[in-house]
């Protein structure tokens, strides 16, 4: 079976001390480290076949896997009679016979000193957020060059998005040095060549060395094809490299509290993985962003107390005080604690389809704390193959791009460069729960530093207590021609002739006014219902019954003015009606202007309605008059009646 | 500042899967762990323990079961969850019972109503919305591809050009309606991690996994245990006993053994380092459906 294969010394398992003294070998082996590294190159570099050679030497591949692989190899391989080893690591079967990785496989293998867990990523640029995905837990990147090419577009492409990613340690693999005859020169050409590229990025340093993935030149140890290379092997690199979780130890403690553990009423304790530092008994912590201290009392494992626990250990931890401490909280060394900001400057890439809108709320998930957060428009996008800075109002699917973002309450981090688990987060959609975006926090903007709420000393319960109400949104909701005005007249006019207090907000006023500067492209229709949704609070802080009349088409939008209130202030009014009849009605002629052409961005022509999913009221306008609608809400805000 | 304490991989590994499992109790709303009684669930199963120690693990244990599992693995799943403190569901789906569904006259069938079926309707039944399965990436290719966190359609399908992406250690467990994860701890573990943690930390496991005279017959190229008389033996067929043991165990007609003398532990362990083919191997399922079978199987809703 393996003719083609130049089979060097294993140094993976040593058969015959697993065969003679198998307790020996254990005692040696349970005390291997992790390194996880990334592989960044195309199938033309030989990644897939450098990959397949390091399972195939560690013993990784089984015979019945070579027997498929060999079968395989015939009937799909690339490599004529030879073996494809590219076989062995491309996983789904649409991949297979598109001949393309498309997406993250993780593979394993293991020497005597390491295991190791491969991130396998395609190179293209439409994976960045694949390769983004792959190296975001990676102590390691190795950059394969063919040696025939040298330096490509793709390899300045991988080696940003390493650098940015914080990958500290890159390996330069120039590769297929059997097809340029081990020729010295050749190799030492690329290496200046990328030397001189790494110091542009700021690429501190990197370890270089000539490899055949193939033939199995310099993988597991000193080839002799290339006498004039002096450095490690592959194997003997990944195996000798310093891990990340060893420089995180050195640093200040860090515990993103994840659970608390409450078994009983004698028992409190907060469950987490230690992102840096150590901790031992004894030791002071400090609360964030409470800012409350104690003392850690006990480290508490299932195998007994222990007298210290260091960052990549998961554990749960007792303290000598009754202080409030929950899941988001940050547990840290007392006397050199994170910050807490809530405006920072942020690394973006994009991973969904659907582009980054501006001021849309989307989730911002980081370590345990999941805030609501906005981004602003983009201070600009950067080219991936060219490192060029790029004027930019959004981010598209694999775009990556720096921008600001503000979350509705103060998260505990630090900046990337020192932490990736306090500075790294995920963005999602709030409707579609999708993850949209990977960010890394680079630091907190001064300003929010600077803004402080004002104390009122009349507050808001007194300016309710004084009108003798509650106060609340009615936000009515649906297509243009729908009938929200008309119904929010008649609610108004019912509840003023209560003796309440209100004001009715119209889309047409308040675009004459507050809003005139915005126009009806996705991202000002968003800012439009923003400031309406700002503005419907502040009076609600007046205690007054604040009704909108607003097409407001997206559900995240709502959503965010929801949140924006207290529990229960928020009642959601969609007036129904169907499309075909709101635009027989076409009260203002707006439908008709939009069928011509004439007016873009027509919500229900060429722009979406989302309906809403669960609103309080729902008035479906072909059954019920306005009239009755709008007795039915009175009713339903005075809690008089039950709604259906 | 000590000198750094070097964390093992296994360690790395089990804070892992031990932060995996808080991040799911913390935002899932009615987890579950099924149980299988294999090796990779008493990990899974000790992991837990550990995860939450002092409380019990706080979601139930479920086995689907197929009625056709080796004695001993039913003896040993109630004995842990007794151990544990958990509460242990077991589902049979009522249809496959009905229909006297067995692997001897049914093959693939069998597979499909007992398991893929079973976990659904298990799944259903109780209203889980997370459940943890302890599958590894190095098991099968179409496993080195799918996420930690695995969503599955309300019909419990898996799209695999729809993951979402797991970057760091976080983990986006938001689900839209209707829609269940699975959620797989020991992703990144190899056989060989699951056997050495199981020697360190005395994990029990069912006995079949060491060698030891049972009675066996030779079928289609597979040995396989006569574990009850619900065993239809072919003409010419007579149980020999012989020196086996398991490196995985399923169902016992579909199951195939290996011949071993390996008594021990670190006997088995020693095997498993020698061996040279891969551990599915002994299974009928992977190959049902050629290159693909559990890509496919996984699209259909197989965990």
């Amino acid at each position: 079976m393996s003719e083609q294969i130049t089979k060097e010394e294993p140094v993976y398992v040593t058969d015959a001390l697993i065969a003679e003294d198998i307790d020996a070998y254990l005692e040696t082996h349970q005390h291997k480290t992790m390194l996880r590294f990334i592989t960044c190159g195309s199938v033309d570099d030989g990644k897939s076949t450098l990959i397949g050679r390091l399972l195939y030497d560690s013993k990784m591949i089984f015979e019945d896997q070579l027997a498929a692989l060999e079968s395989d190899s015939k009937k799909v391989g690339t490599q004529g009679q030879e073996i494809d080893f590219a076989l062995l690591v491309d996983g789904l079967a649409a991949e297979r016979e598109q001949g393309i990785t498309i997406d993250v496989a993780y593979r394993f293998f293991a020497t005597e000193k390491r295991k190791f867990i491969v991130a396998d990523t395609p190179g293209h640029e439409q994976y960045t957020r694949n390769m983004v995905t792959g190296a975001s837990t990676a102590d390691l990147a190795v950059i394969l060059i063919d040696a025939r090419k040298g330096v490509l577009t793709q390899t300045r492409r991988h080696s940003f998005l390493a650098h940015l990613i914080g990958i500290r340690h890159i390996v330069l693999a120039v590769n297929k040095m059997d097809l340029v005859g081990y020729d010295q020169a050749t190799y030492d050409a690329i290496v200046a060549d990328y030397a001189a590229f790494a110091r542009s990025i700021g690429i501190e340093s990197f370890v270089a060395m000539p490899i055949s993935g193939f033939k199995g030149d310099n993988i597991t140890g000193p080839s002799e094809n290339t006498p004039w290379y002096t450095g490690p092997s592959l194997i003997q690199h990944l195996e000798t490299v310093e891990l990340d979780s060893t420089i995180d130890q050195a640093k200040p403690f860090r515990m993103a509290v994840q659970w608390v553990n409450r078994p009983n009423l004698d028992f409190r304790g907060f469950s987490g993985l230690i992102a840096s530092g150590a901790v031992r008994p004894g030791d002071g912590v400090r609360v964030l962003p409470s800012g409350k201290t104690s003392t850690v009392t006990r480290v508490v494992t299932l195998d007994g107390d222990l007298d210290e626990a260091v960052a990549g250990q998961s554990i749960t931890l007792c303290l000598a005080d009754e202080i409030d401490c929950s899941r988001g909280d940050v547990l840290a060394a007392a006397d050199a604690p994170p910050q807490a900001a809530d405006q920072f400057e942020t690394t973006l890439v994009w991973m969904a389809d659907e582009a980054l809108l501006p001021g849309r709320a989307y989730w911002l998930k980081l370590g345990t704390q999941t805030v609501s957060a906005t981004v602003q428009a983009p201070k600009y996008t950067v080219n991936v193959n060219t490192m060029e800075h790029l004027a930019c109002k959004t981010l598209d699917l694999n775009a990556i791009g720096v921008a600001e973002i503000t979350t509705d309450r103060p998260v505990v981090f630090e900046p990337y460069a020192d932490s990736r688990t306090l500075g790294g987060f995920i963005l999602i959609d709030k409707i579609t729960n999708a993850t949209v975006a990977a960010g890394m926090l680079h630091f907190s903007l001064r300003r929010a530093q600077n803004v402080h709420w004002q104390a009122l000393d009349v507050s808001r319960e007194a300016h309710a207590a004084l009108k003798n109400q509650k106060p609340a949104v009615l936000w009515f909701t649906g297509l243009s021609g729908s009938g929200k005005s008309t119904v929010a007249n008649l609610v108004e006019k019912k509840l003023h002739a209560l003796g309440k207090h209100t004001f009715l907000l119209d889309g047409d006023n308040v675009r004459h006014g507050l809003n005139k500067d915005l126009g009806f492209t996705e991202t000002d229709r968003i800012e439009n219902i923003r400031r309406v949704g700002e503005v419907a609070r502040l009076m609600t802080d007046a205690g007054l019954i604040v009704l909108t009349a607003f097409i407001s088409p997206f559900r995240a939008e709502r959503e965010m003015v929801r949140e924006l209130l207290p529990e229960g202030e928020f009642v959601e009014v969609f007036i129904d009606t169907p499309l075909d009849v709101a635009e027989a009605r076409d009260v203002k002629g707006l439908y008709k202007k939009a069928r011509s052409g004439q007016l873009k961005n027509f919500t229900g022509i060429d722009s979406p309605y989302e309906a809403p999913e669960n609103p309080e009221i729902r008035v479906d306008t072909t059954k019920e008059s306005p009239e009755d609608a709008a007795e039915r809400i009175v009713d339903h805000l005075l809690g008089w009646a039950p709604t259906i | 500042m000590t000198d750094p304490k070097v964390l093992t991989h296994l360690q790395r590994l089990e804070a892992e899967a031990i932060h995996i499992m808080r991040e799911v109790v913390a935002e899932a709303e009615n987890p579950v762990m099924l149980y299988s009684v294999g090796k990779d669930s008493a990990v899974m199963l000790h992991l837990a323990r550990k995860a939450f120690y002092p409380s019990p693990p706080p979601f139930p244990l479920l086995h689907v079961d197929t009625t056709w599992k080796f004695k001993a693995m039913y003896e040993l799943r109630d004995r842990m969850a007794k151990e544990s403190g958990m509460e242990l569901l077991v589902y049979q789906n009522p249809e496959a019972a009905a229909r006297g569904i067995n692997p001897f006259d049914h093959g693939a069938l069998h597979t499909d109503m007992w398991k893929t079926e079973g976990l659904k309707q298990a799944l259903d039944k109780w209203g889980f919305d997370a459940a943890f399965g302890g599958a590894r990436r190095d098991e099968e290719k179409s496993r080195a591809k799918e996420r930690i966190f695995s969503f599955r359609t309300a019909s419990h399908g898996w799209d695999p050009k729809n993951q979402r992406p797991e970057l760091w250690n976080l983990y986006n467990a938001r689900k839209n309606k209707g829609e269940s994860i699975r959620v797989f701890p020991i992703s990144n573990w190899t056989e060989l991690d699951i056997w050495q943690y199981i020697h360190l930390n005395d994990v029990p496991i069912v006995p079949l996994y060491f060698a030891e005279e049972r009675p066996t017959v030779e079928r289609d190229g597979m040995l396989l245990m006569v574990d009850d008389d619900r065993f239809p033996l072919k003409p010419g067929e007579t149980p020999v006993n012989r020196s086996i043991r398991f490196r995985t165990l399923g169902c016992y007609p579909l199951t195939g053994a290996v011949e071993s003398t390996a008594r021990t532990l670190p006997e088995v362990i020693q095997e498993t380092l020698l061996t040279t083919t891969s551990e599915r191997q002994g299974r009928a399922i992977d190959k049902d459906a050629g290159g693909a079978g559990m890509e496919v199987k996984k699209q259909q809703g197989y965990f």
